[in-house]
């Protein structure tokens, strides 16, 4: 160890270079705190797994989901994730105005997500097939609303962002926190085919 | 209730595995913590004549024993592990005289019920049976889990409500033993010990059938005035007048067992030390 | 309007929370009042309270768990005295109580005090031992930070308002469901965890992330300390086993709230699955807590005998697989759930798997100290202490990893003793030893060293009085969490275990003497050259304490030890000892996001557990709008000028080569 400045001796590749970029550990960091989330997922997938079959007298996945809905949940979502990659463009170019386009889309996309998801719950409890129904509807209620509320989350999150450029610009701790937000919607849409795919579809079948 | 004083088979294998992993591990514990001792003492600053290796941070033959030991101590124990756990386990059945005894175990709160189907009785907080019979328990929970324990005699086990687990026994000894609840069930847990009496051949039949005759009549209602919180002194032995009790308990054709009658705010602790038949020591 | 909060929550006809409460309360308010009136509160508000220096959270969060201890404690000593006196009577304490004092002395001391225990000690620590200036992210360091200390004030909170949990520290249900626990006690428990568990969460980001991509030049993964590498371990546990907890008490929540059926009798619930759930998350929790001990043990052994660590890349391997093998064995939780010869025999010796890499760890310590000089400081002596008491406690584990064995003695005192034995034998001890090794790092002045000693014996005496008791009881056949008992042959066990209690108590006083006589003597205790103790890494190459910036230029490495190995070359003259170029330094801002967002969590808790909605709703919106306002300020970081640095390091320089006794 010497205390001679880093950038006055010889440059060997091979020797670790010293702390990353902000916007490096930034990225890093929201990273790992994505693959947190993912394990707090798995374990409302785990009771999901483990619940499926009680029913205590109630109705069935089959019984309840309609894959239309789904269908079109999953549209809005995935272009979500669309609008937001060109948000993420826009912010990368500085360019305020299609920035603010691509999220106010977004959170329409995202909106429409959550009416529709909603709507479900709602009309499912109305029929008397809410959460307290049974441990299966629990389970089903638990981890799709766990996603719905993330992205409810990610609603007033990207409202935050858009607010932050309309006042601030694409200042670089604005970048860094919109690259956290560009990770974390894209994550949730990650999240939801999961979701689909093991609740909805597999759980269609009679 | 000692372990290391078994009187079944069950408890003997298992004190015997208890034993012999001890003084395995002892074997390399003792002179491991006898190394630190001298070690330290040794290798104090104040004594000249020890060496000092300032630089000394590696050894490739130490690190393969250093790996070893532990190693080799864990595959030996491992396979203890293995087997014993074949051997011994709770649902394994045991040999013994005769076909044995079905005993239908009902942890409730807080008091266990104890159902023979066979001979048509039940008893509460209190389990005869004859010596040197298999003894086949299957046990359930009205309402909160606990795990059904006589140490003399062997492996415990949990008992959960809606489900029915399996564990059999042999009891070697006749004598009065001590049984009791080895999971945290509530504010009446400590009342959950229940004895263990094991009897002639002879004297369990005799027994039988005197409860047969002379027994309360353990119906549903009998039933769901003994589901109610409480921590009786009594141990009434009972006729069985529905011998689909345990099978309804379990199945939760019986409900679960209801929880503390709620007093009139629930803003502070509720005192379940009130009881209801016989009534609990109420401390304060 | 308070949803269920009346004042029948208040304990008026309970002699012991109430009179505890008010003291508390009185003893609260007197400090309140002594900073506000002596003027100290400007200086603790800008230096402590919005700091979001890792130096000065580190100290808060370990302050946070000696006072917890003492809590933790006092519940201790309540339940030996119960234990011992209730034979043939009820005691001093009902089962309500009884009930709840054991359920808080196990959330507290491992929540409470053991977690924020090496969680400060890492944070003041790793930086430093990393040669950079704070960790990744220090204004989320400080919302951890005060999310912990919400968690610890709502369990405290429930002493005298309503009450606590009575299901034990791990509230299985369907005991602690609502049929069954009707009351507040465990909403209060699960609020408490939920919100804390946020800010260890956040911790375990904070410090992976430091860990991985913040490092001075020159130090790759190789170089790094033994407790980095023990802390990286640590901290990818904690995110990878935290959330398990979360989803868990949340279904648990929603049960109680919502009338959800995960875990209830009826309507399909599954208590078996809670318990795999829960121990899921709990057992990588107790490898959270003992790696970062395992690592100051590293740091300790090294110093004192004068030598590297022995055989550090095994010890990188060993704790590796420590880290790993952790999550494969949760189920000798629960030998006795009846899950099967195969099931159990499997996750048997899966269990005893680990205590290969655990033995390695001993024998490296060992013989770091074969061939060393060794002093007897007391971080040394802790050392010592915990290789000799956790060999005893790992012999026990290992024996309870036998499923026949564990049919026995599950959930008995010897089960009890077993857990003690590990967690204060290794983790406790090795805070103890972490405490007494950088205190001078921290405040610029050593701890009494006899006073030190003193405590560290009655510890260790007291301790094994009080436990080994304990394991012959389990052989007794007693079960724990007993408020009362009828056998005769225990009795006198409980008393000698009561006894162990008391030697403790001296070792605890002995401590609080120790704190108040060094700070008194703080002049001749003082350590002017930074590293009192001849240290090999980092953190002795600074100050103490170090300046806000910990490094006037950050470090360059060449190898492990690094600072040990400049010394060697500073001793023998060979160092260029020129100054460095200085250059104006960069640091974070404070901000008291962390401490108004904890208060806003405080008030979501508290409202949560007595079902006013009301309260809920605006708690969150503070809370929501502590982040917005956080997110817009213009200006993070102020900059410390180059001339500024160089008068701050200066100084020091001249004390370290006065210290040395060489040019420098």
């Amino acid at each position: 160890m010497t205390d001679v400045m880093a950038d006055e001796r010889l440059h060997l590749s091979t020797v670790h270079e010293g702390p990353a970029s902000k916007r490096i550990v930034t990225g890093y960091g929201f990273w790992i705190f994505l693959l947190s989330d993912f394990v707090m997922f798995s374990g409302f997938f785990a009771a999901y797994a483990v619940l499926l079959g009680q029913t205590a007298g109630g109705p069935k996945g089959a019984e309840i989901f309609d894959l239309r809905n789904v269908a079109v949940e999953t549209g809005c979502l995935l272009m979500s994730s669309f609008t937001c990659g060109l948000a993420s463009i826009a912010a990368g170019a500085r360019n305020r105005l299609w920035f603010q386009i691509a999220m106010a889309v977004t959170c329409v996309l995202g909106l429409a997500f959550l009416s529709i998801e909603f709507n479900e719950f709602a009309s499912l409890v109305a029929r008397g097939a809410g959460p307290s129904r049974s441990a299966f509807l629990s389970a089903f209620f638990s981890l799709v609303g766990c996603h719905g509320l993330h992205v409810s989350a990610g609603i007033l999150w990207l409202l935050t962002m858009m607010a932050q450029v309309f006042a601030k610009g694409f200042r670089a701790d604005i970048q860094r926190r919109f690259l956290c937000f560009a990770l974390f919607w894209h994550a949730l849409d990650i999240i939801w085919v999961a979701v689909f795919s093991v609740v909805y579809l597999l759980g269609s079948a009679p | 209730m000692n372990i290391l004083d078994p009187q079944g088979p069950i408890a003997a294998a298992e004190k015997v595995i208890l034993i012999d992993s001890i003084a395995i591990m002892l074997a390399i514990v003792l002179p491991t913590i006898a190394a630190i001792f001298a070690f330290a003492f040794w290798f104090r600053r104040s004594n000249p004549r020890a060496i000092y290796l300032p630089d000394w941070e590696y050894s490739g033959r130490l690190e393969l024993v250093v790996w070893s030991i532990p190693a080799l101590t864990v595959i030996l124990l491992g396979g203890v592990a293995w087997i014993g756990s074949h051997q011994l386990d709770p649902a394994k059945p045991v040999a013994g005289t005769g076909a044995g005894v079905t005993i239908q175990v009902v942890s409730l709160d807080w008091k266990w019920l104890f159902i023979y189907p066979d001979q048509r009785i039940a008893s509460l907080n209190s389990l005869t049976v004859p010596v040197g019979s298999p003894l086949h328990f299957e046990l359930t929970s009205a309402s909160v889990m606990n795990a059904f324990f006589v140490p003399q005699l062997g492996s415990m086990i949990y008992t959960m409500n809606g489900m029915v687990n399996h564990l059999e026994l042999r009891a070697d000894e006749v004598g009065t033993y001590q049984g009791l609840s080895a999971h945290f069930s509530g504010d009446g847990f400590p009342s959950m010990l229940f004895d263990v009496n094991v009897v002639s051949q002879t004297q369990f039949a005799d027994w039988a059938s005197d409860a047969a005759r002379s027994g309360t009549p353990l119906d549903r209602s009998a039933y769901g005035e003994l589901a109610k919180q409480s921590m009786p002194k009594d141990k009434p032995v009972y006729q069985l007048a529905d011998p689909l009790l345990f099978h309804d308990i379990a199945t939760q054709e019986i409900p679960p067992a209801p929880g503390p009658s709620l007093t009139s705010n629930l803003a502070r602790p509720t005192s379940t030390s009130n009881g209801a038949s016989g009534g609990g020591n109420d401390a304060r | 309007m308070l949803g269920k909060l009346t004042w029948d929550a208040i304990p008026f006809d309970q002699p012991i929370p109430l009179i505890t409460g008010a003291l508390v309360l009185v003893i609260m308010l007197a400090i309140v009042v002594w900073i506000v009136l002596a003027g100290h509160l400007p200086y603790l508000w800008r230096e402590w309270i919005t700091s979001v220096d890792h130096k000065r959270i580190g100290v808060m969060y370990t302050l946070l768990a000696m006072v917890m201890l003492l809590r933790g404690f006092s519940d201790a000593i309540m339940m030996r005295g119960q234990q011992a006196l209730a034979f043939h009577s009820e005691g001093f304490l009902p089962p309500e109580h009884y009930n709840q004092i054991f359920s808080a002395h196990g959330t507290i001391m491992i929540f409470f005090v053991a977690m924020p225990f090496v969680i400060g000690l890492m944070n003041l620590v790793v930086p430093l031992q990393l040669g950079v200036r704070d960790v990744a992210f220090p204004t989320l360091n400080s919302v951890g930070f005060w999310l912990t200390a919400t968690g610890a004030l709502l369990v405290n909170v429930s002493l005298v308002v309503g009450e606590f949990a009575r299901t034990g520290w791990l509230p299985y249900p369907p005991l602690s469901e609502l049929t069954y626990s009707p009351g507040v006690g465990v909403d209060y428990y699960l609020w408490s965890l939920q919100i804390s568990g946020v800010g260890t969460l956040v911790a375990g980001i904070n410090l992976v992330t430091t860990v991985l991509k913040l490092r001075t030049r020159g130090m790759s993964y190789l170089r790094m300390p033994m407790f980095c590498w023990t802390a990286l371990a640590s901290n990818l546990l904690i995110v990878a086993a935290f959330p398990i907890l979360t989803a868990t008490l949340a279904m648990l929540i929603l049960d109680r709230y919502f009338g959800f059926h995960f875990f209830t009798n009826e309507a399909g619930g599954n208590v078996m699955m809670f318990m795999n759930l829960i121990w899921a998350w709990g057992h990588p929790e107790v490898y959270i807590l003992v790696l970062p001990a395992f690592g100051i043990y590293s740091e300790v052994v090294a110093t004192f005998s004068g030598k590297p660590l022995f055989g550090y890349r095994s010890m990188v391997l060993a704790t590796m697989a420590i880290c790993v093998i952790s999550f494969m064995v949760w189920l000798h939780h629960f030998f006795t759930m009846g899950a099967g010869a195969d099931v159990n025999a499997i996750f048997g010796i899966a269990s005893m798997i680990i205590a290969v890499p655990t033995g390695v760890k001993i024998y490296n310590w060992l013989f770091t100290m074969y061939g060393g000089r060794i002093r007897f400081d007391t971080p040394m002596l802790w050392s010592i202490g915990f290789m000799v008491t956790f060999i005893l406690g790992g012999l026990t584990g290992v024996l309870v990893a036998v499923p026949p064995a564990d049919f026995l003695l599950h959930n008995s005192l010897f089960l009890v003793a077993h857990f003690h034995n590990v967690i204060i034998g290794g983790v406790l001890f090795g805070a103890f030893a972490g405490y007494a090794y950088w205190f001078p790092k921290a405040f610029g002045f050593r701890l009494h060293e006899g006073l030190g000693k003193a405590a560290f014996w009655f510890w260790l005496i007291g301790f094994y009085i009080a436990f080994m008791p304990m394991y012959w009881l389990g052989f007794l056949g007693m079960t724990r969490r007993m408020q009362h008992y009828d056998v005769a042959e225990w009795r006198p066990w409980l008393m000698v275990a009561a006894a162990g209690v008391a030697v403790i108590m001296i070792g605890i006083l002995f401590q609080i003497a120790q704190l108040v006589v060094s700070i008194r003597d703080r002049a001749e205790l003082r350590d002017t050259t930074g590293d009192p103790w001849d240290g090999r890494s980092l953190e002795w190459a600074t100050a103490s304490p170090p300046p806000v910036f910990n490094f006037a230029v950050m470090p360059d490495v060449e190898g492990p030890d690094a600072y040990w190995e400049w010394k060697r070359h500073a001793r023998r003259g060979d160092a260029a000892g020129k100054e460095p170029a200085y250059r104006d330094i960069e640091m974070p801002r404070n901000s008291p996001t962390g401490f108004v967002c904890a208060f806003f969590a405080t008030v979501m808790g508290f409202a949560l557990i007595w079902h006013i909605w009301w309260m809920v709703l605006l708690g969150g919106i503070g809370a929501f709008a502590t982040f917005v306002v956080f997110a817009w300020r213009d200006h993070d970081e102020y900059v410390i000028s180059a001339a500024e640095v160089a008068r701050i390091d200066r100084a020091y320089r001249e004390e370290r080569a006065a210290g040395m006794g060489s040019a420098s």
